[in-house]
């Protein structure tokens, strides 16, 4: 079996062709693409221990994003299971509504650093694309959002707000027209334009260096709740469960990340990936349904994909969670089984948001309301000492027009 | 024993012009029409590439896209590609025939398995995008053991460093990425500028055969001349896109098209 190293990031516990566990991961990279990888790698490497960077870093967290995020007690909901304690971690206060500002913030540093003045990025649910066009917006850098034609139209707010900052949205026609085409198509858009241009791939997927910048900015996350974790409890509570939706992973890695060497009968880690519409063949669940390793967009992880090796497609109500493979770091994780992952369907998630938008004062995007699904499978099982933390990473506002569809009405 | 490959460049060379070297998408748009646009064109082509049709191509501009995905919806499947590839040998026994595609579809098979299958069907060589050098180090040597050549690319980006040491690995063929792009790129450097490139690579080696591809139409070909070989893909693709899409015979409009590169070269 796998194992994980202790007091080393889970980032860097890749070997040398930095494969983690020596088969998730590596860089599966046309030619043209290995030297401005190289050169990213490097600059990172350099940037990460660079106090200077970490200030700046900071100093934007705090004051643009809004660091911390706000840790609540969900009372009602928890009184309505009747079991285990809940709590959110409402990482959608963040400045623009979902953790993808972390990522997009240190990007837009990174690509200021290498004296670059394009950005490019991808997007399914919008929330990656607003950011990164937010950033580049607040620190002067050209925009461009590769975005597929069936997320376009399905998260609207999020395409209103990318063009009022001014960046460009290139629709992505080609395969199943969601975020899968637009990461491969922003990848294109890269190997012909990485002279001049920076790339922000918007999860924990990709080449590694993506992989390893994304989870290094969405630690902000479990930096902030080992904090008020404390100053609610005193110290790590005894039975805790971090719950958190998994599409291409980056909030769950971040939510994760500072918790990675507590026992995980202490603190175990669930991710709920997303289980499609109830009834059909198709999903985006290659963790709970066990596809087979793959690669994907530069990286070796477990994919959808037929016998032949063609990517599969994938459907789930929500955009940001509809991709068929997943990060490496959470390949990673399953094999090592110090996370557990499972799916909700589109109706769970739905329910999801329909008890906890109506006992709570949260409004959690259709990504989280999947972690919110099996938040509500499971707490009335466990005992009331048990703590639940779900990771609620973004806001519905953006689901506004789904939402109303399915359920009705929009709170 | 010399390659079908070293074979063919040598040809060339005594007739001092490059070699053309066609790219096609197997199964475009069908099993049997894909064979027959390799046997109708074989005759003016020194080295035919054959692509495996792959559904999230990371490298592949928009021509060559459609026709993988075109292929794929016809319901093309990897043992097929062997199969236009083994009965192209059959009456094209000395042309040699070049497999080009992504990583993924190997994995799934298995290397062994793979290769196993390239030997039985006649593939000559072997070009995976997205295996870059030192990753590809154990896959070439499985290569070379199957007598199968595998063939690196170099970009502009590649730096000198890199390209020695590719070079020192590499088989009977090396490609030049012609510039920053995706396959099917309009041209955007001056053909001066790529055959400087061209030329720091053959410095390297000048036995080795470096074939240039990329943004390469029967507008640009003449001007890279000077190569040992030139791959032509996309604009062979567009074609048979251009030929479906009013109705008229694929076969002919490629065979047309490669007619008219290599009186561009000879």
């Amino acid at each position: 079996m796998l194992k994980l190293k202790k007091k080393i990031q889970l980032i860097d516990q890749h070997d040398k062709n930095y494969l983690y566990g020596g088969k998730f991961g590596g860089n599966f990279i046309p030619e043209t693409l290995k030297k401005p990888v190289e050169d990213l790698t490097d600059l990172f490497k350099k940037l990460r221990h660079d106090k200077k960077f970490i200030t700046e870093r900071d100093y934007y967290f705090k004051n643009y994003v809004g660091s911390p995020t706000p840790f609540i007690k969900l009372h009602h909901l928890t009184k309505h299971l009747g079991g285990a304690q809940i709590y959110a971690k409402v990482v959608s206060k963040a400045n623009g509504g979902a953790h993808k500002i972390y990522n997009a913030v240190v990007h837009a540093l990174i690509c200021k650093r290498a004296g670059k003045k394009y950005i490019v990025g991808d997007t399914g649910a919008g929330y990656a694309g607003k950011m990164l066009s937010m950033a580049a917006k607040k620190f002067g850098l050209k925009c461009k959002i590769f975005m597929g034609a069936k997320d376009i139209k399905r998260q609207k707010p999020n395409c209103d707000a990318m063009r009022q900052n001014g960046a460009e949205i290139v629709p992505v026609y080609s395969g199943s027209q969601t975020l899968v085409d637009a990461v491969s198509e922003c990848m294109r858009y890269w190997v012909s334009n990485c002279d001049t241009t920076h790339m922000a791939v918007g999860s924990t997927v990709g080449p590694n260096i993506f992989i390893k910048i994304c989870a290094w900015s969405t630690a902000q996350i479990s930096r902030e709740l080992i904090i008020q974790l404390k100053k609610e409890f005193g110290s790590i509570p005894k039975k805790l469960k971090l719950i958190n939706c998994v599409g291409g992973g980056s909030s769950a890695a971040g939510f994760w990340n500072e918790f990675m060497d507590y026992d995980k009968k202490q603190v175990e880690f669930i991710g709920v990936e997303a289980g499609g519409p109830k009834n059909s063949k198709l999903h985006a669940a290659p963790l709970t349904n066990g596809s087979k390793l793959g690669i994907l967009h530069g990286a070796a992880q477990y994919v959808i994909q037929d016998k032949d090796g063609q990517i599969g497609e994938t459907s789930s109500i929500s955009a940001g969670l509809d991709y068929p493979g997943i990060s490496p770091l959470h390949c990673f994780l399953k094999d090592t089984k110090r996370a557990r992952y499972t799916s909700a369907t589109d109706e769970e998630a739905l329910q999801a948001y329909k008890l906890v938008s109506k006992l709570e004062d949260l409004s959690p995007s259709l990504e989280p309301s999947h972690a919110f699904a099996e938040a509500i499978k499971i707490a009335p099982k466990l005992s009331k000492d048990t703590i639940i933390c779900v990771n609620s990473c973004g806001d519905a506002k953006k689901d506004r027009s789904i939402i109303k569809k399915r359920l009705g009405y929009f709170k | 024993m010399k390659s079908n490959i070293s074979i063919a460049f040598e040809k060339c060379r005594k007739e001092k012009r490059p070699a053309l070297i066609t790219y096609t998408v197997g199964g475009d748009n069908t099993k049997k029409k894909s064979l027959d646009i390799l046997n109708a064109i074989a005759k003016h082509v020194d080295i035919c590439e054959l692509g495996i049709p792959h559904n999230t191509p990371v490298a592949d501009g928009g021509q060559i896209q459609n026709s993988a995905y075109r292929a794929i919806k016809n319901g093309i499947k990897i043992k097929d590609i062997f199969y236009i590839a083994k009965q192209f040998k059959k009456n094209n026994k000395k042309k040699p025939i070049i497999l080009m595609g992504y990583y993924n579809n190997i994995y799934q098979q298995g290397e062994n398995s793979f290769l196993q299958n390239c030997k039985r069907s006649g593939v000559d060589g072997l070009i995976v995008v997205d295996l870059p050098w030192p990753e590809n180090k154990k896959f070439a040597h499985k290569c070379k053991k199957y007598s199968i050549n595998f063939i690196q690319l170099i970009s502009p980006t590649t730096s000198n460093i890199r390209m020695k040491n590719i070079m020192k690995d590499s088989h009977d063929m090396v490609y030049y990425i012609s510039m920053l792009s995706t396959t099917g790129g309009t041209l955007k450097v001056t053909a001066k500028e790529i055959l400087k490139n061209y030329n720091k690579i053959k410095k390297i080696n000048y036995k080795q055969n470096v074939v240039i591809g990329f943004g390469i139409t029967e507008k640009t070909i003449g001007s890279l001349a000077k190569a040992d070989g030139l791959v032509v893909g996309s604009a062979l693709c567009k074609s048979i896109t251009n030929a479906l899409a009013r109705n008229t015979d694929p076969i002919r409009s490629v065979e047309n098209m490669v007619k008219q590169l290599k009186a561009k070269i000879i």
